[in-house]
């Protein structure tokens, strides 16, 4: 394995993170958009009360996964950026109205009118942000980030499109386990439901994906189904898929977390695979858009030494607020009822 | 406008914007530790109180700035490809190590905002300590990518492309010390003069308030001690700049003719036509002694570059008389106030004092900003100094005017809804029933 190699896999284990926590974040927003019935309320602080704590140090994943490419692929970074300009930009501006709405919702007056503006937004944009990422995913598979005449809008295309929204209730989908674990009574049934109507959508939208890459992603198609790895993968991701289904069936919510995050895991892996060599297809590969070896070392370096630091500072963060025992979230002594 | 003023005026908006964010993120920790510190030892209920309001105060701002940062992160991409393409592999160290003093920024500070109670004070507060040096650490990183791009160092430039890359030697490129230092500073002093201007006047409307004599005596000693420092740090930063970039130095100084024994010009407008600065004050030798030491010194003028070269003195000059006359005012209200503490031995709080604070309130980040134009624009019109033009980093895609506009809209926004939010939360003292009734 090359340095180069190994940048790319540590970029992929750090997507893999980012979907699993601040995929989970989106789809926490968009959970808020469907939120209906007479509990909506609840379903509501619910997943402001999961967030809260770790929506910031969540996003941290995607900067990490940024500056990696720039450094370790400045190429690649440089056609991504110039050919996947609008959907990045629409990414960003998701971004931004989330995290601002979001922590302007916290603080901001806690009445209706105002709550439900910031709601709104806060909703419309964690519906922006995945489906733009999926849908970069998908023109880097299908070649549109590449150098051609093919304009500013080549992404605007049934593939990317299709992946967008599969990300998106990819991310629902794992929202709503995960809140299965962290409520209870009735509102955790209503959790339970939501995933299970998102599970059939993220079945859908796979088989779609799946049936539209034959054609319009060949390159990523053909990883995706002729090597060695193919089939176990794609036997592997059903399973963890079929099981998160069932344990959802019999409320088995621990178990059902621990699918829906293979699942999810599985299927960032199973992508990033079926690209590899490719970074951006078909201009550059790994080994082609490689910043010089010393470079790829020190960063290797950095990442190392910079895990050594903050993983046990994560695994701090995550005991405090989502630990088996952590209790309900306060609100008595932070932000957001302190409003007089 | 062309499209390449779009992509400038984007960059600089969005910088100009996250920069007040990120001056806040590195200072207003350290205001909050050192309110929930003297809690912890002295029990008294204001600076609770106050730990509580700058702790909400900080997590606004953190939001805010870590979604205006991340715009900043993609928008190096989708501006300057070139420049990235050209500098990631030199100066990659720098960002991927303020990436980690990030993370650890997001993740203490979610421990700290949420973990009231659940751990223990000290904990608690050794959180609150690792949020403030992260976000010093954060700027520190960040300041060496830009000083880098002031005197690109680490690799040799054959046929245009980066060759033999030391990343090691590209983060610490002459001049990191003095700009690194110069950015930490102006980050506590505007912060902290912003801070006291507020507390100050609350209490010239309320003199007993124990809640705002609390808040104004932290604030006073964080950003009063760094703005007595700063003119130090810019001296420093000064001589740097003649070393380094002497066509930036006169541009900020608006000199023209190379001479010995230079005057230092207070104020004038620089005619680039006529390479002369009128209405300016004049202070005999004064630039030779400043950026050299030495009265009798060589100050080279702009005339003795090419005119390509140049950036544009009027802007930067008057960006520099701004900084400088604004920092040298703040670090003479300091100065009063050191001078009147330490011959009193209290908290100076006589009128004309409060007022002369809260007319400094925003000097400070009018300074900062201002700063950070001198070192921009003084850097034109190069992206990397004298290796890479900013025309030659700018991304093909059309049509920026729309980007532009639309990321103006939303900072305003953004910007209203913050302040608005931040004075309704922790502005306004607590009512009379005590630090309680905030609740």
């Amino acid at each position: 394995m090359t340095p180069a190699d190994a940048v790319a896999g540590v970029m992929v284990i750090a997507l893999v993170i980012y979907a699993l926590t601040a995929g989970a974040d989106f789809g926490g927003g968009i959970l808020d958009v469907v939120a209906r019935g007479e509990r909506s309320r609840e379903q509501r602080e619910a997943i402001e009360r999961a967030i809260a704590p770790i929506w910031e140090a969540n996003h941290v994943w995607l900067i990490l996964v940024l500056v990696l490419l720039f450094v370790a692929f400045p190429a690649a970074f440089a056609d991504i950026s110039t050919w996947m300009f609008v959907p990045i930009l629409l990414l960003v501006i998701g971004i931004v109205l989330r995290g601002a709405a979001f922590t302007f919702r916290t603080y901001d007056l806690h009445t209706d009118a105002v709550q439900r503006r910031w709601g709104r937004i806060f909703s419309a944009s964690s519906v922006l942000a995945p489906v733009m990422l999926g849908v970069i995913v998908g023109a880097l598979a299908r070649g549109d980030a590449a150098p051609a005449d093919r304009g500013w809008f080549a992404w605007v295309a049934p593939f990317p499109v299709v992946t967008g929204a599969f990300a998106a209730s990819l991310f629902t989908f794992l929202a709503a386990v995960y809140l299965t674990v962290e409520t209870e009574g009735p509102l955790r049934e209503d959790f339970r439901r939501r995933a299970l109507g998102a599970g059939a959508a993220v079945f859908a939208l796979a088989v779609a994906t799946a049936a539209l890459s034959a054609r319009q992603a060949p390159l990523v198609f053909r990883g995706l189904t002729g090597r060695w790895f193919s089939a176990p993968l794609q036997g592997a991701t059903a399973l963890a898929a079929i099981t998160a289904l069932g344990a959802l069936q019999g409320r088995w919510f621990r178990l059902a977390r621990l699918a829906a995050a293979a699942q999810v895991s599985l299927i960032v892996l199973g992508w990033a695979a079926s690209q590899y060599p490719w970074i951006v297809v078909p201009e550059h590969t790994i080994a082609s858009a490689a910043s010089p070896r010393r470079t790829l070392l020190l960063l290797l370096g950095a990442v190392g030494l910079g895990m050594l630091f903050l993983a046990p500072a994560l695994w701090v963060l995550l005991r405090v607020f989502k630990g088996r025992n952590a209790p309900p979230a306060d609100g008595a002594a932070a932000g957001p009822t302190i409003l007089g | 406008m062309t499209n390449l003023q779009y992509a400038r005026w984007l960059m600089g908006t969005s910088l100009a914007f996250h920069i007040l964010f990120a001056a806040v993120g590195v200072a207003l920790p350290l205001l909050m530790i050192a309110a929930e510190w003297r809690h912890l030892r002295t029990g008294r209920p204001e600076f609770l109180e106050l730990t509580r309001r700058w702790a909400k105060g900080a997590a606004i701002l953190f939001a805010v700035g870590a979604v205006s940062g991340t715009v900043i992160s993609f928008e190096l991409g989708l501006l300057w490809p070139a420049f990235m393409r050209f500098a990631g592999p030199i100066i990659g160290m720098p960002f991927s190590l303020e990436g980690f003093a990030f993370f650890a920024e997001a993740i203490f500070l979610g421990n700290y905002l949420h973990g009231w109670g659940r751990i223990s004070p000290r904990a608690h507060l050794a959180a609150g300590g690792i949020v403030a040096a992260a976000g010093a650490t954060s700027a520190f990183f960040i300041t060496l990518a830009n000083a880098w791009m002031n005197h690109p160092a680490g690799f040799d430039l054959v046929l245009g492309r980066a060759t033999n890359v030391d990343p090691i030697a590209a983060m610490f490129p002459d001049g990191w010390g003095p700009e690194v230092v110069h950015v930490l500073l102006s980050s506590y002093a505007a912060t902290g003069f912003a801070v006291a201007g507020i507390h100050a006047l609350g209490m010239l409307r309320d003199r007993e308030s124990a809640f705002h004599r609390a808040a104004l005596g932290i604030a006073l000693v964080v950003g009063g001690g760094a703005a007595l420092l700063q003119p130090i740090s810019g001296d420093f930063s000064a001589r740097n700049a003649a070393r380094n970039q002497p066509v930036k130095l006169a541009a900020m100084e608006a000199h023209f003719h190379t001479q010995r024994g230079a005057p230092l010009l207070l104020g004038g407008i620089p005619d680039v036509e006529a390479g002369v600065t009128r209405h300016a004050v004049e202070v005999p030798r004064g630039l030779s002694l400043l950026a050299f030491h030495d009265p009798q010194a060589e100050v080279r003028g702009l005339l003795a570059f090419p005119r390509a070269t140049w950036p544009d003195p009027l802007r930067v000059h008057l960006a520099f008389q701004v900084m400088v006359g604004l920092g040298s005012a703040m670090a003479l209200v300091a100065a009063v106030g050191a001078a009147s503490f330490l011959r009193r031995r209290r908290l100076p709080d006589a009128r004309w004092f409060l007022r002369a604070v809260a007319l400094a309130g925003p000097a400070g980040f009018v300074a900062l900003e201002a700063g950070w134009m001198v070192t921009e624009w003084g850097r034109q019109p190069f992206t990397v100094w004298g290796v890479m033009r900013t025309a030659e980093s700018v991304t093909p895609v059309p049509g920026l005017a729309v980007p532009f506009w639309g990321f103006l809209a939303l900072y305003l926004l953004l910007g209203a809804v913050t302040a608005t939010l931040l004075v309704r939360q922790i502005v306004h003292a607590p009512r009379p029933s005590g630090p309680g009734a905030g609740r």
